[in-house]
């Protein structure tokens, strides 16, 4: 467990040193969420309909940014060779790779949502739900995201191809994670959606930690 | 038993199972056009014309043998990618390489033909029905799958990169399926309803599981063609393909 906790620090302080890098995905986030209006035009009852997808693509987009320096630095430098090596076991040293990473790209986007939200007239109950959703869905991309990472280290082209190997696989959290603000509004209550994001993000936090282990033993042959 | 185990093993090796495909090739492909041939012939013939589709309706013993073959291969690639990360046999990882492309084939060959049913009967080349996006999303991980094997240059690396992703993606294939069908009643009311299969005249039947077959049976040939390629291709340093290819 400390070895788990020394990784989650390790890599918040190293983000810390370099925040440029954290920050560009964030204003990635809020510069796509104001796009769409200036695409789509100002009908307030339209952007209102469509503002939770908006979001949820946006933040499923600044995820996929994030990911490629998951692992990247660290392999080019060697420390993943040597936390191959150390005495703990890989998937706890990779799990808190994965809780720095969504600390550092989830989280930002999950507090940001409400105030991005506002622009698109939703109202405070459906804001929360969007936040609740967030909460839920951005630490499964994260996960999810990993296994593409550590799949694509190293491989020319790794960045593009990120994209393509992992976006199917955020399908359904985008899914649910809209349909729970959309079910919200409809008055059908959110609960079901956000049980099965939660459901998700249980299975994905027990096999992706572990599939992402596997792939980076793959790379590291 | 321990005999028995040892005859299956001795497959394993590229140098046994090149010749071994080879023979089956040409069974496989008479197989594929005699069921072919049948099944075109009640298809076009025999197969009365739908009272409510007229002649269009013709297309789906193109389109559901696809769709089946598209989702099908998909197992038995994420099988064969399994099978090689656990036993690390080469050829394993060389079958799901070589059976990826046909299965893309089938998924876009399902996709298309879909848009040509669905232009005269719904109005619309392109719905967003929970089965059309499934098969969309299929694709993509097909293409994913193909593109991570493509970018990697070792070819044993290449294929424990696309073992994982195949099992994961078969993973993923009914948590993609249910999301997408319960994402669409929640937004589509029942303007069109596939799910509803008329029933389907004995003949009609019959054409499509000739098809299916035919289509079963070209995608094997297909896909160990394939696999030799595969096999000369990385085992050309060896002696036994320096005599092969003579």
């Amino acid at each position: 467990m400390n070895a788990f906790l020394a990784t989650v620090r390790r890599d918040l302080l190293l983000a810390l040193r370099r925040k440029s890098e954290v920050l560009t995905a964030v204003f990635f986030f809020v510069i796509v969420t104001s796009l769409f209006p200036l695409g789509i035009g100002p009908e307030p009852v339209l952007l209102k309909k469509i503002a939770p997808g908006i979001l949820w693509v946006a933040a499923l987009l600044a995820t996929l940014l994030g990911l490629p320096r998951l692992f990247s630095a660290d392999h080019v430098d060697g420390t993943l060779e040597q936390m191959a090596l150390s005495p703990s076991p890989l998937g706890l040293l990779v799990a808190g790779k994965i809780l720095a990473h969504w600390l550092l790209c989830g989280l930002p986007l999950v507090l940001l949502a409400p105030i991005l939200g506002l622009q698109f007239d939703l109202d405070a109950s459906t804001l929360g739900i969007l936040t609740l959703a967030l909460l839920l869905g951005t630490p499964l991309l994260s996960l999810i995201g990993a296994i593409g990472a550590a799949l694509t280290l190293g491989v020319r082209g790794g960045g593009v191809l990120l994209a393509l190997l992992v976006l199917p696989l955020y399908i359904p959290a985008l899914i649910f994670g809209a349909g729970a603000v959309e079910a919200h509004s409809a008055g059908l209550g959110a609960g079901g959606h956000l049980s099965l994001l939660a459901a998700m993000l249980a299975l994905a936090g027990f096999f992706a930690p572990w599939a992402t282990t596997a792939a980076l033993r793959i790379a590291l042959e | 038993m321990r005999q028995s185990i040892i005859q299956w093993f001795r497959f394993a090796s590229p140098q046994s199972f090149y010749p071994l495909a080879g023979r089956m090739i040409p069974w496989f492909w008479a197989a594929a056009i005699i069921f072919g041939i049948g099944g075109l012939w009640i298809s076009f013939f025999v197969a009365p014309t739908d009272a409510q589709q007229g002649e269009g309706y013709r297309i789906i013993f193109v389109h559901v043998p696809a769709s089946w073959m598209s989702m099908f291969i998909y197992l038995v690639m994420a099988f064969w990618a399994g099978l090689g990360l656990v036993l690390n046999t080469r050829v394993s990882g060389m079958m799901a390489q070589a059976l990826a492309p046909t299965g893309a084939l089938m998924a876009a060959l399902s996709l298309w033909t879909g848009a040509l049913w669905g232009k005269p009967m719904w109005g619309a080349w392109w719905v967003w029905d929970a089965r059309l996006t499934s098969e969309l999303i299929l694709f993509f991980l097909y293409l994913g799958f193909m593109a991570l094997q493509a970018a990697i240059d070792d070819p044993r690396r290449a294929d424990k990169a696309g073992a994982i992703l195949a099992l994961v993606g078969v993973v993923n294939i009914p948590i993609i399926y249910f999301s997408v069908k319960w994402w669409n009643t929640l937004h589509q009311g029942s303007t069109i309803n596939l799910n509803k299969a008329p029933s389907m005249a004995q003949t009609m039947l019959w054409g499509m599981l000739l098809m299916a077959l035919s289509f079963w049976m070209y995608s094997i040939a297909v896909a160990l063609m394939r696999v030799r390629a595969i096999i000369l291709e990385r085992e050309r340093h060896t002696e036994w393909v320096k005599h092969a290819v003579e």
